[in-house]
């Protein structure tokens, strides 16, 4: 066998450290009865990047919305072992959220749209400007500090998103199908260019998605789900090394992979 | 093997060709090229109509107690200018303060409202009851418990002015993008803050748009209120020298003072268009020419 392999299901999980964090038997009931999720048990690890593959209406929205910290599970819990909680037993959640539309302040320039966590925080004025700044930088958008979001096109959106999602050095990052409103070339660049920032900064990055490609070529671990409920089928870990670029998206490794991926999706979609 | 990093070195980094473009135009005496189409048509049109309205008086003989021409109008409007302009003013200040009393409760409503939804479930059909109420109707009323002549012009002004003002912010409000909103809440913002950075600025062309209705409103308010008030009054502002001109049946100052009340109106229609131009046009879309 290559070096890429799926090994599933998960006989072995990164249990040296505890998880970041920890879903178990977590379900969510709408108020109109719908069952979004049932019983998701999931453990985040740090630096981990995990991919939620699955149809729509299979609740990885939901789930990471849920982690996240908007709308509680009607039953289970979302534990974060390794965080601060406060006085009222709710953790310190360390996370970015990056949705699917770039979710921008359209009266904002790109500099003060990143600024906006930190002014949030208490963060001064000069102060965060600066690490706003450095941001933008860092994912590619330097020079465009003064621009507003209608001046820029949908991939430069979502880059001044992610930026904001990261600019309080989260340990964590939630993303939610960011790229899927691109056309594929932007969404290739966004995709390397995020693994990249993941290489570098060392955060967790949970990436929610329903492109088998998409997922194969960025995750380490792949949480297959399917719908009506939303439930966890298949929990995959893709074993290519990183960095992946160009020559792995053309590998047969690659394809291999995503060929067995679907395949679990397919299961998933049928059972 | 390393992953590329050039493109995020080099400039723009991403799809910065996709970004849209929007029109760049030659000016013309410091105005658009594109303007001037839009500021000579209604102009020619009037100068036109004008010039029929005084030849079709001249041809017919029309006497100038039925309906005098425009020349005499504006010769009227000149030699009547010291009382004239005087009643103006007092029109201008009343409608002025009417429109600021509208925003300051307009706007502190629309807050309190959307804080607390049981403050907008009770108060909110008694805003509706203020505003359906014609203002001819309620006028003499107001005029008698106000005690004040100028009071009672400027509450009836204000009546018609803030709703406007008042249910547009309560839209804008209540319209931040729920993305957005959730996004505040995940950093912990607080109300005031939620308020300070996301709400109120989403609310911003909402609010421009009800300032341009109530502007106008706010006029029409002062005059009608004047009218009802009549004669019995001690104002005089322009409503009234209409009135007292009709009276004496001196119709060409009628027409003056009527063609102030428009001019005045136009004017303040202007201001607040300008000021909305001038707060929306980096961002908000209805500012915003593309190039297609």
């Amino acid at each position: 066998m290559d070096t890429a392999s799926l090994s599933t299901p998960h006989a072995v999980r990164p249990e040296g450290r505890k998880p970041l964090v920890c879903v178990r038997h977590v379900s969510k009931q709408f108020g109109n009865g719908t069952l979004a999720v049932r019983d998701v048990n999931l453990s985040l690890g740090e630096g981990e990047f995990v991919s939620l593959l699955g149809p729509s209406g299979c609740g990885k929205s939901t789930l990471l919305r849920m982690i996240a910290g908007l709308g509680a599970p009607s039953s289970g819990t979302i534990e974060w072992p390794t965080t601060v909680h406060d006085a009222s037993g709710e953790p310190q959640r360390d996370l970015g959220f990056v949705f699917q539309d770039p979710t921008l302040m359209p009266w904002a320039t790109a500099l003060a749209n990143v600024m906006m966590p930190l002014t949030l925080k208490g963060v001064r004025t000069s102060e965060a400007r600066e690490r706003a700044a450095a941001m933008l930088a860092l994912v590619g958008l330097s020079g465009f500090e003064k621009s507003y979001p209608r001046e820029l096109s949908g991939g430069m959106k979502m880059r001044v998103s992610i930026a904001r999602g990261l600019v309080l050095r989260p340990k964590i990052l939630l993303m939610d199908e960011p790229f899927a409103a691109l056309d594929e070339i932007t969404r290739h660049r966004l995709n390397d260019d995020l693994l990249e920032l993941w290489w570098k900064e060392k955060f967790t990055a949970v990436f929610v998605t329903h492109s088998v490609f998409e997922s194969v070529y960025l995750s380490k671990r792949i949480v297959v789900m399917a719908a009506r409920p939303g439930r966890v089928m298949a929990d995959l870990d893709v074993d290519a090394p990183y960095p992946r670029d160009d020559l792995f998206r053309t590998s047969p490794e690659y394809a291999h992979l995503c060929r067995v991926v679907s395949g679990k999706l397919k299961e998933a979609i049928g059972s | 093997m390393t992953a590329s990093v050039e493109t995020h070195t080099s400039h723009g980094g991403t799809d910065s060709d996709a970004r849209p473009v929007f029109v760049t135009e030659p000016r013309l005496l410091g105005l658009p090229a594109s303007a001037w189409p839009r500021i000579l048509a209604p102009i020619a049109i009037g100068v036109f109509s004008l010039a029929l309205w005084e030849f079709a008086v001249r041809w017919n003989g029309i006497p100038a107690y039925i309906l005098p021409g425009p020349l005499l109008i504006g010769q009227t409007l000149v030699s009547d200018w010291a009382t004239l302009s005087g009643s103006l003013w007092i029109t201008l200040k009343i409608t002025f303060m009417a429109l600021a009393a509208a925003v300051i409760v307009g706007v502190t409503l629309a807050v309190l409202f959307t804080q607390s939804k049981w403050l907008e479930m009770s108060l909110l059909p008694y805003a509706v009851i203020l505003q359906v109420t014609p203002i001819v109707a309620i006028a003499p009323l107001i005029i008698i418990w106000a005690g004040d002549i100028n009071l009672a012009l400027l509450i009836c002004a204000w009546i018609v002015a803030f709703f406007p003002i008042l249910s547009n912010t309560i839209l804008g409000l209540n319209s931040a993008d729920h993305n957005l909103v959730n996004l505040f809440q995940l950093y912990g913002a607080s109300r005031w803050q939620t308020m300070r950075y996301l709400k109120l600025p989403a609310a911003l062309p909402y609010f421009l748009a009800g300032l341009k209705i109530s502007g106008g409103l706010a006029l029409i308010g002062a005059v009608v209120a004047e009218f009802v008030a009549g004669t019995g009054g001690s104002a005089s502002g322009l409503a009234y020298r209409i009135l007292e001109a009709g009276y004496q049946l001196k119709i060409p100052r009628v027409f003056a003072a009527l063609l102030m009340i428009s001019l005045s109106g136009i004017a303040i229609f202007l201001c607040t268009s300008w000021i909305s131009h001038m707060l929306l046009r980096r961002w908000h879309e209805s500012a915003l020419k593309r190039e297609n």
